[in-house]
């Protein structure tokens, strides 16, 4: 047998033949011969190696080096290079493109990748890409091996709590499902993640779709449950696609549909898509949602457990928490308990947003503190300036101020300080955010997503933005502050579900940490923070102002006036504050006062 | 002419009500993917359609009204050639999403939820995508842009004419 040194193979799929792959063949055939080395390298005929639109394509072992775009005049360079000199020609590498992460980098050290193990190693659309990791192993340890009560138990012991932001122990939700009497039972995935800012669930569904789905199954079997439902919000629609490749992809593996893993165990699952309604993140709304409904909430008892789709025992859970399910069955309670606080356990994912230098996704262990969130994971404040406040919780949760940096981010530290952790949005805001401002911000939305079901909810949050808005035109009046007190607490106490009663929060926490900022703007018709508007004013500072006229010919309403080469002024009765003439100035002779 | 189009019209609205109600089946719980798509193909509800999904589904019209006005992607008025949403959420507007939004209504001249009389345009806000490590988003027809700035507004509208 004949020994060679080095092989090379050429790619002959049809689109390198349409490029040349068998003229570079044979040159490559001949040029060895006139080299002299035919002896010592043979050349194969391969099928496609990987990059065949920059082709015609060839590969050399055994350094693996992977050659792209050829034509037949390079081959005599090439193989004097290569073949001869031993040198890799840089010019025809293969280079894998960059691929950059924006939304999830490397974990730093704080983190813990448990619900994001897989995005972005694994590829979603291929069932067996999730198998090698270890999946559905955890599925067929519990049908194999366990019976229903025994895991229950188990996710019981490992403390997991519902990552959807209210923390109900999800052991002991399905063991009320599971003890609910009525036939057939459901399971359903609330996968309807609306609070501005947060994406962790969208970035799970849409890169290890199979993690929700093996966590599901696990759940249905615990529960006694045969059909369930992800509810995705109409929003993500690479998220729905994503979860129907992987539905079908488990049905033709045996992991859905009848007889799962040769047992007596049946159960199949189906995606149902929102069509933009925040409140539908509300189990009874979602509910309502999936049944063909206007998406309402109703009030809770009886909750779904007892009568959820249909007048049936359903368990709902959040993507993340479903993503939970399969790593504690397999790693153990034990594992999973051994991360987190006495009352929070494992691991939390967050959307970091604002003005941070890292934004995007992060998973930490729960005990972590909002100062490590910040300065460690998310690299501090952008541009050298100063944290102002954070925001938990989403549009129902809070802001907090730098005193509470410290605080240790679980379910009860969070809610003591006025906030929640509601599904794991977190939005870092510099010195130059104004806290009335964010107030009013937040309440616009929760007004425009109350669905009018309830009085105290869809009246009382438009008479909060009223006042709120009223306040930042500088129309604040005494007495303001109260009645948004007043107002808070109707809405929290009175409202039917959570929106309603969330909806004060952002309010409620910025007037007890940030009350400051509010009598500022009612009293002194100053916002501290220079941006509500009707409180600003734009002065030109005489000893920089040069007066070159560029502030003047740019401002679109005529506020300014100034000789050449004379010092501007701006008329405060005419003027906007567009801040345009603060954009054009080059003198930096613009300031707001 | 006039009754030409009109039938035409009718039938265009019939021929969506149709394939909806063949691919998920004339049942309530179907209701809102059934919306959805005719709201996709027809860009709008139409009073027509709603009709006929009442007739079909056997569901009384207040019913069906019911959820086509609850859900913000349904669309009970006509809508513009090309549908303009600006993500409102509070990760794009602390990152510069309200000169976008003014940027937005200065070029197109129309307010949140308005449709240009040539029927070109409409301009309506959505609640956040989820795309928030890339704000300010918008997104025009079906695709979607990052990072946009104010400067970029007339350059992207541009690309739809």
């Amino acid at each position: 047998m004949k020994y060679y040194r080095s092989h090379v193979l050429v790619c002959v799929d049809p689109e390198c033949l349409g490029r040349g792959a068998h003229e570079i063949e044979d040159a490559l055939q001949d040029e060895l011969v006139a080299q002299g080395l035919i002896d010592e390298v043979q050349v194969l005929e391969t099928s496609r190696i990987g990059a065949c639109s920059d082709g015609p394509e060839l590969m050399v072992y055994p350094e693996g080096v992977h050659y792209v775009g050829l034509s037949v005049d390079d081959i005599p360079y090439l193989v004097e290079e290569h073949f001869l000199k031993g040198r890799v020609v840089q010019k025809f590498l293969y280079t894998k493109p960059k691929f950059v992460d924006e939304e999830l980098s490397a974990p730093t050290p704080k983190e813990v990748r448990v619900v994001l193990r897989n995005c972005g190693k694994i590829d979603p659309q291929n069932i067996e890409d999730y198998i090698a990791e270890d999946g559905y192993q955890a599925l067929a340890k519990v049908l194999t091996e366990m019976t229903p009560e025994q895991v229950i138990e188990e996710i019981k012991r490992a403390g997991l709590r519902g990552r959807g932001g209210a923390g109900f122990p999800t052991g002991r939700k399905w063991e009320l499902t599971r003890a609910a009497k009525g036939e057939p039972k459901y399971v359903i995935c609330n996968a309807d993640e609306g609070d501005p800012g947060a994406f962790m669930n969208r970035r799970v569904l849409e890169g290890d779709p199979h993690s929700v789905i093996e966590g599901m199954i696990i759940a249905a079997y615990a529960i006694g449950a045969s059909q369930g439902y992800i509810y995705c919000r109409a929003e993500y629609p690479l998220a729905v696609s994503t979860l129907n490749i992987a539905i079908q992809q488990a049905r033709n593996f045996g992991l859905l549909g009848k007889n799962i893993l040769g047992t007596d165990f049946s159960f199949d699952l189906e995606v149902r898509q929102g069509a933009g309604a925040f409140v539908c993140g509300e189990e009874t709304a979602l509910i309502a949602s999936i049944e063909g409904r206007r998406g309402e909430p109703r009030p809770r008892p009886p909750f779904p457990a007892q009568s959820g789709l249909w007048g049936k025992p359903t368990n709902i859970n959040n993507v993340e928490t479903y993503a939970n399910v399969p790593q504690i069955i397999l790693k153990g309670a034990e594992w999973f308990a051994s991360m987190g606080t006495e009352k929070s356990k494992g691991t939390k994912t967050f959307a970091l947003a604002g003005d941070l230098n890292h934004t995007g996704l992060i998973e930490v262990p729960f005990g972590i503190t909002l100062r490590e969130i910040v300065y460690d994971v998310g690299g501090g404040i952008r541009d050298g300036k100063a944290f102002k406040a954070i925001q938990t919780g989403g549009p129902m949760g809070g802001c907090l101020p730098a005193d509470y940096l410290d605080l240790p981010v679980d379910y009860e530290s969070l809610t003591a300080a006025g906030s929640i952790m509601g599904s794991g949005g977190m939005i870092v805001m510099d010195e130059d955010t104004c806290m009335v401002d964010i107030a009013r911000f937040f309440m616009e939305f929760t007004q425009d997503e109350s669905c009018g079901k309830c009085t105290p909810c869809r009246i009382g949050t438009r008479r909060i933005l009223e006042i709120l808005t009223r306040i930042c035109e500088g129309k604040g009046q005494d007495g303001d502050i109260e009645t948004l007190e007043y107002l808070c607490e109707q809405i929290r106490t009175n409202s039917l579900c959570g929106l309603g009663q969330g909806a004060p929060n952002p309010v409620a926490s910025t007037l007890k940490h940030f009350r400051k900022e509010y009598e500022a703007h009612i009293y002194e018709k100053r916002c501290p923070a220079k941006v509500c508007r009707a409180l600003i004013r734009y002065e030109i500072l005489p000893e920089a102002c040069t007066g070159c006229t560029v502030c003047a010919r740019n401002c679109p309403v005529g506020a300014i006036s100034g000789e050449r080469r004379q010092v501007h002024v701006i008329d405060p009765d005419v003027c906007i504050r567009c801040g345009i003439c603060m954009q054009v100035c080059n003198f930096n002779a613009v300031v707001i006062e | 002419m006039q009754s030409e189009n009109g039938n035409h019209k009718k039938e265009k609205i019939l021929a969506a009500v149709e394939a909806a109600i063949e691919r998920y089946g004339a049942r309530r719980e179907e209701l809102i993917p059934i919306l959805s798509d005719i709201n996709r193909v027809l860009g709008y509800l139409p009073p027509e359609a709603l009709d006929e999904v009442s007739k079909r589904l056997k569901e009384p019209h207040s019913q069906v009204m019911s959820v086509a006005s609850f859900y913000q992607m349904l669309s009970t008025k006509p809508r513009g050639k090309h549908v303009v949403q600006f993500c409102e959420s509070a990760p794009c507007h602390v990152v510069g999403g309200r000169e976008v939004w003014e940027a937005l209504q200065e070029h197109l001249q129309l307010g949140a939820g308005e449709t240009s009389p040539d029927g070109q345009w409409t301009l309506i806000t959505v609640s956040c995508l989820g795309l928030c490590s890339v704000g300010p988003v918008i997104v025009v027809d079906e695709d979607v842009y990052g990072n946009v700035t104010p400067e970029r507004v007339p350059e992207i509208l541009a690309r739809y004419h």
